[in-house]
């Protein structure tokens, strides 16, 4: 009997096993997945909860559902891979041996790793994160009582988990304040690490222009140094000083420290893989999918959902003794909320930027690529049902994993 | 993809100036990169400068700041100093690699 293992049930860890589980053959394979948490967070709805807009309740679900029931789910928390022995310890004292290993652990934010920004004054109750379901509901309430004054979006660095989730928020907040009524008593500023709003050209003017017709202000090439409890300032490493009354943060997202702990990861704790099939570099045995790897992608649901469709594939041929024929080519799509109902819907991959056009069919959309509509706020909306249902439980969806270039326009 | 001439020979360059081929740099045409950025080349410059040459051979890419920062343990705030406003592009216009690209 052969052991497969996978590190994490998120999206990748849970599509991949119930998609494995699918095609290897009980008799000749165990397949087991570890986590900490035996809660699974439907995570793209965090967004939302700041604003009252989904109820806390609307983002989980117990793991084991998710699970197919000839999938074991192992509850504990990893502290070492030792692949020289082929097994993984948990901080419990076992020990679980396997054949192949899929890391799936994903990445977190760490507000420890910016001086200031954890300090006990501030977190969470001036600072916030909302890529994390305590933060998101944290902030739910704080901004429940904020009346006005200056509020900062702010990015350590990237790659962080979802990179358009930011600028979503600070959509979003903008037309909150609107409906609030106290739009002109706040002060937007948007702080990024990045030369402009997004990393890609055309994107980063379309995204930047949405930022200005808000009147919201842009801070670019921000690197933070710190973040100054006392007089409630980010501070950059070339002494730019920017206050705050609320700031919401994107702490520096990390993999997690047992990847590093055994010697697999690189500065930000990530698995080294080849860009193309997520293989190790350094094992024969191993992959990392998801958030947990290097690819030069965006860290996103969706990079997780089509790349797990081409190493599902892969793993299969693979571990038969054949070669993997498919290749990930970086593919993401994300819908991006930007206010009152509306929202932008993003297609890219490893080499071809976010252009304007329409998806998924060529023409007819119903999506618009690139530029703000109501389908793609309801688009959004209603991925949430496509995620539980269709996505997680490893069903076909009618997405190609690979980008096409049909119904986009480079020149426009 | 556009050449030009620094320091008295032809180089193939993008179109910010960042050298496209890793086998047309050597020290002395760092040299002439950072005189034309402004940059005093001091023994902490060329540490960090050795070691993104060094790590994009073996990685493939350039390294972001905070990877320079970690594994040639030069603290981000003294390569702020050394390479001021923009060091990540700076380090790697004079190392001769291209621009780090953020990930998306």
């Amino acid at each position: 009997m052969k052991r497969l293992l996978i590190l994490g049930a998120g999206t990748a860890g849970t599509m991949a096993a119930n998609k494995l589980r699918r095609r290897l053959h009980p008799d000749e394979w165990r397949l087991s997945v570890v986590d900490q948490s035996e809660t699974h967070f439907y995570q793209p709805g965090y967004l939302f909860i700041p604003f009252g807009r989904y109820r806390p309740d609307e983002v989980s679900r117990p793991s084991r559902r998710l699970l197919r029931d000839d999938v074991d789910l192992i509850h504990g928390e990893i502290a070492l891979v030792e692949p020289d022995h082929n097994r993984v310890l948990l901080t419990d004292g076992r020990a679980l041996a396997y054949d192949y290993l899929v890391i799936a652990t994903g990445t977190t934010p760490r507000p420890d790793q910016t001086p200031g920004m954890a300090d006990g004054r501030l977190w969470r109750s001036s600072v916030f994160d909302f890529y994390t379901y305590d933060g998101a509901v944290a902030l739910a309430s704080a901004l429940g009582d904020f009346r006005g004054g200056r509020m900062v979006v702010h990015v350590v660095d990237m790659p962080i988990k979802c990179p358009v989730a930011p600028l979503e928020f600070t959509f979003l907040a903008d037309a909150y304040f609107r409906e609030c009524g106290i739009r002109d008593d706040v002060e937007l500023v948007y702080v990024t690490p990045l030369p402009g709003a997004f990393t890609k050209p055309i994107a980063s003017h379309r995204l930047g222009s949405m930022l200005e017709e808000r009147k919201i202000v842009l801070e670019t090439d921000f690197m933070v140094e710190s973040v100054d409890p006392d007089t409630k300032t980010l501070v950059s490493y070339d002494e730019r000083e920017i206050p705050f009354d609320l700031l919401v943060t994107v702490p520096l997202n990390m993999g997690a420290d047992y990847v590093a702990k055994s010697g697999l990861g690189n500065e930000l704790n990530y698995v080294a893989v080849d860009k193309h099939t997520m293989l190790s570099k350094q094992f024969p045995n191993i992959f990392a999918i998801g958030d947990a790897n290097d690819l030069p992608a965006s860290k996103a649901g969706s990079v997780a959902h089509f790349s797990v469709e081409v190493f599902a594939d892969n793993f299969v041929r693979y571990v038969g003794g054949k070669p993997m024929l498919r290749r990930f080519d970086g593919h993401a799509n994300c819908f991006v909320e930007s206010g009152a109902g509306k929202g932008l819907l993003i297609d890219f991959n490893y080499d071809t930027e976010p252009l304007p056009g329409r998806y998924p069919l060529p023409w007819l959309g119903p999506c618009r690529l690139l530029a703000e509509s109501p389908v793609n706020h309801w688009g959004k909306l209603a991925f949430r049902w496509i995620y539980w249902h269709v996505l997680l439980p490893g069903l076909p969806v009618p997405l190609p994993s690979h980008l096409t270039m049909a119904g986009k326009h480079p020149e426009e | 993809m556009s050449t030009t001439m620094i320091g008295g020979r032809e180089v193939h360059v993008d179109e910010e100036g960042f050298l496209t081929q890793y086998d047309e740099w050597d020290e002395d045409l760092a040299k002439q990169l950072a005189a034309l950025i402004g940059v005093d080349l001091t023994d902490r410059h060329w540490t960090a400068i050795r070691f993104l040459r060094r790590d994009y051979r073996s990685q493939g890419e350039t390294a972001t700041l905070r990877r320079a920062a970690q594994l040639c343990g030069i603290p981000i705030k003294e390569l702020f100093q050394l390479f001021p406003k923009k060091p990540a592009k700076k380090m790697a216009y004079i190392a001769g690699l291209p621009k780090p690209h953020g990930c998306v």
